[in-house]
C-alpha cells in the first residue's frame, strides 16, 4: 500500500464541494447542501477508510449502460424516450394490464386505492393522494410506471404503452382531454396542479426545551 | 415484567446487586441524583421469597446434547421463537410486496439488531440476486463511467461503522391516538447495524465527478427499480456502499449483495440491491421524493427532501403490552438516536412529563447510532406515565407531538414522527400506549 501523509486521513472528503459543516468536525453545526437541504452532522468521521485509492472499476460506455438507463428527470422530461400513445390506447393497456389491481377507471381495486381525484383536497383534513393531485410533474407517471408497473410484470411495457397509459391516467384525472396523445414534448408540457406544492426541508422546526421540574 | 398473551420480555434482570444500582452508574453524579429521585428516595423492596421446593434435576442433565454438525448456520433457541419481525397489526395491507415488517425492540438488549430481526421495507418484494452476475454502475456526469462487480467492491479499503437505520414512516400509525400496542408496532421501523463496505466517495473519485455534478440518483435492481436523488454532499461525506452487516454479508431482504447506506437519513434513501448510480446537476423528482416520503404541511403544502432523522428516543422496557409484576424495582431502559450527531443526554419522566431526571447512557455513544439509556425506577404501585426525551449533540431536544403540531399538518400517514412516546402504567401494572393522551 502507498504511504500517506497523516493529515490526509482527516481531510474533508467532500473536496471541492461546499460543505458548511465540514469545519465543525462533526456535530454542533447544522450543515446544509448548496441547495439548502439539511445534511445532519458531517465529518470528519471517527472511522475512516485507508486513504489508499486503488482503482478496480471497469470502464464501461454509456451505450452499454443504456438498457438500465431508465430514469427521467421529471421537471424537464430529460430521458423520455421516443414514442407516443393516446388516451384511447391507454385505456386498452389499462384494462388488460392494470385493472386487476387498480380497478375500473383507476378508482381503486384489489391491491391499491384510487388513482383519480383528490385535486384540491390538500387544504382539507382528508388529503387524497393520487398521481393527479400529488405529482408535481407529469413525467413522474411515465418514470414510475415504466420502472415499477405492472407490479406483477414490471419493466415489461413498451415506451408507447407507457405513454398511452400515462395519457389515460392524466385524462381520468381531468388533466388532458380525451383526444390527447402523449409523447416526450406533450407530456412534459402538462401542467400539474401540485406543481408548486413543495417546500424544501426547513427543519429543525420545533423548539422544545429541557424543562426538568414543574413542567406542564 | 411479563407481557400480554404469549409475548415474553427478554432478559429483565432484577438488578438487585448493590441496591439496584449498576456499579458503573456510581461514577455519574447526575445519574445518582436521578436514581434517588426516580426511586422516590425509598428503600428497595426486600421481598426475597423463600424457594418453594428443592431444585429438580432436569432430564437434560442425563442426556448428551445435540452434537456439533459438520457445518451449520446457528439459529436462536426454539424457546425464543416469539422474537420475530412482524408486519403492522394496525391494518391489513392489500398486498405484501410493497409492505414493511418491524423489529421487536422490546426484546432487544443493547444497541445492535440481529440480522434476522432488522426491519424491512420493500417496494416489490425481495429479489434473490446472484452476486456473481450482479453489476453496479456509476455514470452520468462523470469523467469515466465505471462498472463494478462484487469481487471488485470487496477489494477496496473498507469501513465498518455502527449506525441506526430508521424508516421515515416509523410511528406513522400513532400520532394523535394509540393504534399500536407494542413498541415493536410503534417504533420497530428502527434497527441498529454495523455496516461494512466501501465509502461511496472512493468510487465517485475514481469515476471523476464533473464539477457541475450536484446530485446522484441511486437505483435498485429490484423490480420496483426504487430510486432516490441524493445531494452529492451526502454521498461524499459518509455514504457507504455496503456489502456486509453485523459481521456477515447483507441479508437478501436488506439489499444483498450490495446497497447504499446514508447514515442518519431516512431509510428510504439507502437504496438496496444497488445497481446504478447516475450523477446529475439537479434532482430527478421521482415518485418516491414527491408523492411519497414528503411531509404534509399547513396550507396544503408538502415538505420535500426531509432526509435527516431528528433526535428521538423511546422506552423499550417497560413498554406497551407488558405487565409489571407488582411494585418494586424496575430498570427503565430504551433507545435514543439522532441523525444530527451523538446522543448527549436522555431524560426520563415517570409522572407524564412534570418532572424529569437524566438517565445513564450506556456506552459506547456513537455518531448517528442507537444509544442505550437506563434509569432505575422503584414503582410504588400507583398509576404512572413513563416518557423519555433525547437531547443530541446539536442541543436539539426531542419534541412532543404538540410541539410538532405547531408547524406540521398531522393528516394521513405522516412521516418523520420523532415525538416523545408516553407509556401509561395502571395500578394493575398494565403498560399501555398513550400517544396523544398523556
Ligand atoms: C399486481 C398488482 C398491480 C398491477 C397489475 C398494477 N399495479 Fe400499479 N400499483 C400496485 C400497487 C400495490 C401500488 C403501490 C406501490 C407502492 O406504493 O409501493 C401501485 C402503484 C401504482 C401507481 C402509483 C400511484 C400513486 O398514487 O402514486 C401507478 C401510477 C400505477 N400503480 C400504475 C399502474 C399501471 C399503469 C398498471 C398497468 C400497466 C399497474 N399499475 C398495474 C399494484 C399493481
Amino acid at each position: 500500500m502507498r504511504s500517506v501523509k497523516p493529515e490526509l486521513i482527516l481531510a474533508c472528503v467532500a473536496g471541492a464541494l461546499v460543505l458548511a459543516g465540514c469545519a465543525a468536525g462533526g456535530g454542533g453545526m447544522a450543515a446544509k447542501t448548496a441547495s439548502g437541504i439539511p445534511l445532519g452532522m458531517t465529518g470528519p468521521h471517527e472511522v475512516a477508510a485507508l486513504p489508499d485509492r486503488p482503482k478496480f472499476g471497469r470502464p464501461i460506455s454509456e451505450a452499454d449502460i443504456a438498457p438500465w438507463n431508465i430514469d427521467i428527470r421529471t421537471p424537464d422530461g430529460l430521458g423520455l424516450p421516443p414514442g407516443r400513445g393516446s388516451v384511447a390506447e391507454g385505456k386498452t393497456v389499462y384494462d388488460t394490464k392494470c385493472i386487476a389491481c387498480h380497478g375500473a377507471d383507476a378508482k381503486g381495486g384489489a391491491m391499491f386505492g384510487t388513482m383519480v381525484g383528490g385535486i384540491g383536497s390538500f387544504t382539507t383534513n382528508a388529503r387524497v393522494l393520487t398521481p393527479g393531485s400529488m405529482y408535481p410533474y407529469a413525467p413522474i407517471i411515465f418514470d414510475y410506471v415504466r420502472r415499477a408497473m405492472p407490479m406483477d410484470r414490471p419493466q415489461s411495457l413498451s415506451a408507447n404503452e407507457v405513454y398511452a397509459v400515462t395519457a389515460y391516467l392524466l385524462n381520468l384525472n381531468g388533466l388532458v382531454p380525451a383526444g390527447a396523445v402523449m409523447d416526450a414534448a406533450s407530456l412534459t408540457a402538462v401542467k400539474m396542479p401540485n406543481r408548486d406544492g413543495f417546500l424544501i426541508d426547513d427543519r429543525p422546526d420545533s423548539a422544545a426545551t429541557r424543562c426538568m421540574s414543574n413542567c406542564n | 415484567m411479563t407481557s400480554k398473551s404469549s409475548e415474553k420480555t427478554g432478559s429483565q434482570s432484577p438488578g438487585r446487586e448493590e441496591g439496584g444500582r449498576r456499579p458503573e452508574a456510581r461514577s455519574r453524579r447526575n445519574f445518582l441524583r436521578s436514581s434517588a429521585a426516580l426511586a422516590g428516595g425509598g428503600m428497595l423492596a426486600a421481598g426475597t421469597k423463600a424457594a418453594a421446593a428443592p431444585l429438580a434435576i432436569p432430564s437434560i442433565a442425563h442426556e448428551t446434547g445435540r452434537p456439533i454438525p459438520e457445518s451449520v448456520y446457528g439459529m436462536p433457541s426454539k424457546f425464543e421463537a416469539h422474537v420475530a419481525r412482524r408486519r403492522t397489526d394496525v391494518f391489513k395491507n392489500r398486498q405484501n410486496w410493497s409492505d414493511w415488517s418491524m423489529s421487536p425492540l422490546q426484546h432487544q438488549p443493547g444497541i445492535i439488531t440481529p440480522n434476522g430481526l432488522i426491519f424491512e421495507r420493500h417496494h416489490a418484494g425481495i429479489p434473490d440476486i446472484d452476486p456473481a452476475t450482479h453489476r453496479l454502475v456509476i455514470h452520468g456526469m462523470v469523467r469515466q463511467p465505471l462498472e463494478f462487480r462484487m469481487e471488485d467492491l470487496v477489494r477496496y479499503p473498507s469501513v465498518s461503522r455502527f449506525h441506526f437505520h430508521e424508516c421515515s414512516g416509523n410511528g406513522l400509525t400513532d400520532w394523535l391516538k394509540p393504534a399500536s400496542t407494542t413498541v415493536q408496532q410503534t417504533h420497530g421501523l428502527l434497527s441498529g447495524v454495523l455496516w461494512t463496505g466501501v465509502l461511496a466517495s472512493t468510487l465517485f473519485e475514481e469515476a471523476g465527478v464533473d464539477p457541475r455534478g450536484k446530485w446522484a440518483l441511486f437505483e435498485g435492481a429490484d423490480s420496483a427499480g426504487h430510486a432516490r436523488s441524493i445531494p452529492l454532499e451526502k454521498v461524499m461525506d459518509d455514504t457507504i456502499i455496503a456489502y456486509a452487516m453485523n459481521g456477515e454479508r447483507l441479508r437478501p431482504e436488506n439489499g444483498y449483495p450490495v446497497r447504499a447506506v446514508m447514515p442518519g437519513w431516512e431509510g428510504n434513501v439507502s437504496i438496496k440491491w444497488l445497481r446504478r448510480i447516475k450523477v446529475g446537476d439537479q434532482p430527478w423528482h421521482l415518485r418516491s421524493e414527491t408523492a411519497r416520503y414528503t411531509d404534509p404541511m399547513p396550507g396544503g403544502k408538502w415538505r420535500q427532501f426531509s432526509m435527516v432523522m431528528e433526535a428521538k428516543s423511546v422506552i423499550t422496557n417497560p413498554s406497551g403490552g407488558m405487565d409489571l409484576k407488582g411494585p418494586g424495582f424496575y430498570e427503565i431502559t430504551g433507545l435514543a438516536w439522532s441523525g444530527n450527531g451523538k446522543i448527549r443526554a436522555v431524560d426520563v419522566s415517570v409522572d407524564g412529563g412534570k418532572t424529569w431526571r437524566e438517565a445513564m447512557l450506556e456506552g459506547p455513544v456513537m455518531d448517528k447510532c442507537l444509544t442505550r439509556f437506563k434509569a432505575p425506577w422503584e414503582w410504588d404501585g400507583k398509576p404512572a406515565v413513563l416518557m423519555s426525551r433525547a437531547v443530541d449533540s446539536m442541543g436539539y431536544v426531542q419534541p412532543t407531538v404538540k410541539d410538532l403540531q405547531k408547524t406540521r399538518a398531522i393528516v394521513g400517514f405522516v412521516q418523520h414522527h420523532n415525538a416523545i412516546q408516553p407509556w401509561t402504567v395502571n395500578a394493575k401494572g398494565e403498560v399501555r400506549n398513550a400517544i396523544g393522551q398523556a
